[in-house]
């Protein structure tokens, strides 16, 4: 056989073979040496700004927090906790209205996201990308010029205004405490709590979308096959498929929804205050407490990492980056 | 390197590829074990095996993706073993051809010239667009071309490097049958007509016997039998090949003695009790355990036992489980007690068809059969084929 | 077949409100999905709308007399130019070292073997998930403790701005990578290009469309960034600060023009790059 042959011309080569192999294998390990080092030569200056200016400044922001004095003569670290004992005492009322306005907030993008999601992965065919880049084209023009639009929106002889009263609904809305009179729905949390829901809503539809767009359209098909109903299907094999991209969603609306501001002032009052206009106020505004305003930032911030942790530690983090 | 071209004027090895003693491993799982062969210089060479039997591994070690745990590869009397994949004069056509999407069909095939830093690339280019008889649509993208198009262009992207050997991934794996039939023929044309070195790796048996010149049958990371498609298919070594390489019927049974002038046939006593005779010449048994071969073409089917004409190896009746016409022939199953289950195939030439539950007898001409070592797995390669078929 | 030609069955009132329900629960999803298309959209038509306003007093938030004053004099007399400036400039450097960095680390995530993945995946989750007030208040305090007030302007909104935009730019680029096909750089090395060659001209140019996109989201994400920019701002004012201040004091139509001309850029953008796949999709049917 031809096989057997070859070993014998293979061992007279052996020589010529074993030099040039010599030369080849130590070049070979210097590939091998700079190849090992290069994924940490690309992550280096990315990581590096992301531990400088994310990581690192958590910890500033904690000695702040327990620092003590006043903007004239400055703050000093003195390890005062009890600042954290202060700021619960004075502005518990605004982080549990920032706790209700988010879920709320979170709540109802849910309840709109899911179906906007389903609608585009599974119904608008050729569709599908442009609208899912209508549904981003927001984030295009500056979000703080559309939030004023729902002043103009909602404004007290507006047209929504105009339904809402015609239908009778002001009082509903009233008599659940979301508005404060059955003329105007601006300045109350129903203002707020609309805003937030129209800002939030892509980030909560866009992971949705995600996961539901990897969804086989042939499992519906198989699905309903299976003698189950559209809906039956949706609560047995889309949503159980899509909890990923639920979960995903729900985080990345309800974390930045209970750090906003913007919204609660724009289209709120004087009793629409939530915790991140109180930071505001601490931090860089006429409050002129660094330290309770870090107090706060601290509490969000652990608050929100404890989830966020939660979340990767159930749901990996190849999945979401 | 000058010892190398005093090799290439002195000739017969010059541009054979070897592999020597190749092992690979990864992890626990040994895919390529102490692999030696000799593909010599402008065959036709195939590479036959299911799925995870290490050609497919083998082939990267040759065009430098992979490389050996052990062992080397030559081409000629040049070491390749550790040379980059892009220093190598090797070339592949990939499985699901890997046309750069974002080039031409004529950048695509320029690509290897021009990162050899060939100037002029336009004649060549042109040429082969001729030779692959896609002249027409040189300026179109990889995902406007039809599967067999697309299949073309990724072997002329290969072939105009005018490599020393070509490797071949599975390359009609995702062509439908008829395209696949006749890009057989064209592939087997292409390869005469330039008359380079290829090596094909495919799990379809047809396939390598269609094409290659030499086929070599992989398993568990060793070639299990090496030669043409014919001796193969006519005298398989092993239960192996035997069922991989088309179908056999195998049937266990003691070696009692040898019987004709010279020893010429080996007279075997089946499980069931019945006497047959094997052509030594064609027996591998070393020891009394042997496994008696026939394939399913060779053998006939009769109503009685009083049809066999006189010399023929005849088994105990049996009745038909099952009849399919399949148009050129007719295939039956038919089990006798206390046996496996005899496929045979009858050339349709007008003769009787046996309904399934008729009873019948096999025989077929003693010189027709062959003998395997009876100590081996009587199914080896039997699932292995139904596998990589599917 | 018994021929009844005449026979005509008139739809009974119940056959026929069968039929409409039928038809809106085949269709309710589409009609959800198009109140809420109107409820994302409605506020973008609302800004380009107030923009052709001429408002009597200071505040642009009720409709009174149509004019193209606001787009005759887009700058507002020049008040608008230096935040509109500030903020092209951050974007536009912010998104170029943010794509650097945010590349290089999605290379290393798809392509290589690294150790401490799970921690640099952990890094780049976190500033997607925080609140930005938190990331605002927590920078301020690293500027304030290390550097003091004197740094907070151009330089630490930019830090800033990078940090938030890096991992933005490491999950789309991520993506591209991972859909590309890993044999096409193995092909590539088989026809020999150097791993060099390799890199610009089989995958650089297959991954630049995901750069690219990653390159945008940056740019707008960075130009519309309002909370973490308030934080780290010192008494610089961006575009989006300058609205925020000038919510008290009144806003001008002319805010309502560069949204609208933002809206434009981004509804032609997104033209640009559907319109010859529909064309396509078209002309096949």
């Amino acid at each position: 056989m031809s096989a057997e042959a070859a070993t014998e011309p293979a061992q007279t080569a052996g020589a010529v073979g074993a030099v040039a192999t010599q030369a080849e294998l130590r070049a070979d390990r210097r590939v091998r040496r700079r190849r090992a080092l290069l994924p940490y030569l690309l992550l280096a200056p990315g990581i590096a700004w992301l531990i400088v200016f994310f990581v690192v400044p958590m910890w500033s922001i904690i000695s702040t927090s327990v620092e003590e004095g006043d903007m004239d003569t400055g703050f000093v670290l003195t390890w005062r906790w009890a600042n954290f004992g202060d700021v619960w005492t004075n502005w518990r009322e605004q982080i549990i209205r920032s706790l209700e306005y988010s879920l709320m907030c979170t709540l109802f993008c849910l309840v709109l996201a899911l179906p906007l999601a389903y609608f585009i992965a599974f119904k608008a065919g050729r569709w599908k990308n442009l609208l899912m880049a209508l549904v981003i084209a927001p984030f295009f023009t500056s979000y703080l010029i559309r939030t004023l639009a729902w002043k103009t929106i909602l404004a007290d002889d507006g047209w929504v205004m105009h339904v809402l009263t015609t239908l009778h609904i002001t009082p509903l809305l009233s008599g659940m405490g979301w508005t404060y009179s059955d003329n105007s729905v601006l300045q109350t949390p129903f203002s707020v709590v609309c805003g937030m829901v129209y800002n939030f809503l892509p980030f909560t539809v866009l992971p949705i979308y995600t996961a539901m767009e990897k969804i086989d359209p042939r499992l519906h098909e198989a699905g309903q096959d299976l003698y189950a109903s559209a809906w039956a299907t949706f609560r047995k094999v889309t949503f159980p498929l899509a909890l990923p991209g639920i979960v995903g969603g729900t985080l990345l609306t309800f974390i930045p929804a209970v750090g906003d501001y913007t919204n609660a002032v724009m289209l709120g009052g004087p009793k629409t205050k939530v915790i991140g206009t109180v930071i505001e106020q601490q931090m860089i505004g006429t409050g002129g407490n660094l330290p309770y305003g870090a107090a706060l930032s601290v509490m969000l911030m652990l608050g929100t990492l404890v989830i966020t942790l939660a979340y990767i530690k159930r749901a990996g983090t190849e999945e979401i980056v | 390197m000058s010892k190398n071209t005093d090799t290439l004027a002195a000739g017969s090895v010059a541009g054979d590829l070897r592999l020597v003693n190749v092992t690979k491993r990864f992890g626990d799982f040994t895919a390529v074990n102490d692999l030696t062969l000799t593909i010599p210089q402008g065959s036709f060479f195939a590479l036959l095996g299911a799925s995870g039997c290490g050609k497919t591994t083998t082939l990267r070690m040759v065009s430098g993706l992979e490389e050996p745990t052990a062992g080397r590869v030559l081409i000629g009397e040049g070491d390749i073993t550790r040379l980059r994949p892009y220093k190598r004069p090797v070339n592949t056509v990939f499985q699901n051809y890997a046309l750069f999407p974002h080039l031409t069909v004529a950048e695509n095939i320029a690509f290897g010239l021009k990162r050899r830093g060939v100037k002029d690339v336009k004649q060549p280019v042109q040429d082969m667009l001729d030779l692959i008889e896609l002249s027409h649509i040189g300026s179109r993208k990889p995902n406007q071309l039809s599967g067999g198009q697309q299949q073309r262009v990724a072997l002329g992207r290969a072939l105009i490097n005018r490599p020393r050997v070509l490797l071949l991934d599975e390359p009609l794996g995702a062509l439908d049958l008829k395209l696949r039939r006749q890009m057989q023929i064209e592939l087997k044309r292409i390869q005469t007509e330039v008359g380079l070195t290829f090596v094909h790796v495919t799990h379809d048996q047809e396939e390598a016997m269609t094409m290659a010149d030499t086929i070599a049958v992989m398993n568990h990371g060793r070639i299990e039998q090496l030669g043409s498609p014919t001796d193969l298919y006519e005298n398989p070594k092993t239960t192996f090949v035997a069922n991989f390489l088309g179908q056999s019927n195998l049937l266990p049974g003691k070696a009692v003695g040898t019987v004709g002038g010279d020893g010429e046939h080996v007279q075997v006593t089946l499980d069931d009790g019945t006497r047959v005779l094997v052509p030594s010449a064609r027996n591998c048994a070393v020891g009394e355990q042997i496994i008696v071969g026939v394939r399913p073409e060779k053998m006939s089917i009769h109503a009685s036992a009083a049809e066999v004409p006189a010399g023929r190896n005849v088994l105990a009746p049996g009745l038909v489980t099952d009849t399919s016409f399949v148009g050129v022939s007719t295939q039956y199953l038919v089990k006798a007690a206390g046996s496996e289950e005899i496929g045979v195939f009858v050339q349709n030439d007008g003769a009787q068809i046996f309904r399934p539950g008729t009873e019948v007898v096999v025989s077929w001409d003693p010189s027709q059969g062959f003998g395997l070592d009876g100590r081996q797995d009587i199914d080896a390669g039997a699932e292995a084929d139904l596998e990589a078929a599917s | 077949m018994p021929a009844h030609p005449q026979v005509h069955h008139r739809p009974s009132m119940k056959t026929r409100s069968v039929a409409v329900l039928n038809w809106f629960r085949k269709h309710v999803i589409a009609i959800v999905a198009g109140l809420i298309f109107f409820f994302l959209l409605v506020p973008n038509a609302v800004v380009v709308w107030m923009s052709f306003n001429k408002p009597s007093g200071k505040y642009n938030v009720k409709w009174e007399q149509f004019s193209l004053d606001a787009w005759k004099n887009p700058l507002n007399d020049g008040i608008l130019h230096d935040p509109l400036m500030l903020s092209l400039e951050i974007a536009l450097v912010a998104t170029l070292v943010a794509t650097v960095l945010g590349t290089m680390i999605a290379f290393a995530i798809v392509r290589h073997s690294f150790k401490g993945r799970g921690f640099v995946n952990s890094v780049l989750f976190l500033p997607m998930a925080a609140p930005e007030i938190v990331m605002g208040t927590t920078l301020l305090a690293l500027f304030l403790n290390t550097f003091g007030v004197g740094f907070l302007g151009f330089k630490s909104i930019l830090i800033a701005h990078i940090m938030f935009c890096v991992s933005y730019v490491v999950i789309t680029v991520k993506s591209r990578l991972n859909g590309m096909d890993p044999m096409l750089e193995k092909a590539a090395q088989d026809l020999y290009a150097t791993p060099w060659q390799t890199f610009w001209r089989v995958t650089f140019p297959l991954v630049a469309p995901g750069i690219g996109a990653a390159a945008l989201l940056s740019f707008a994400l960075s130009f519309d960034d309002f909370i973490i920019t308030e934080m780290t701002a010192g008494s610089s004012l961006t575009f989006p600060y300058w609205i925020w201040n000038a919510v008290q004091k009144g806003i001008p139509p002319q805010v309502n023009v560069i949204g609208s001309l933002m809206l434009v850029i981004t509804l032609a953008g997104i033209a640009v790059a559907e319109v010859p796949k529909w064309v396509k999709a078209t002309k096949s049917h």
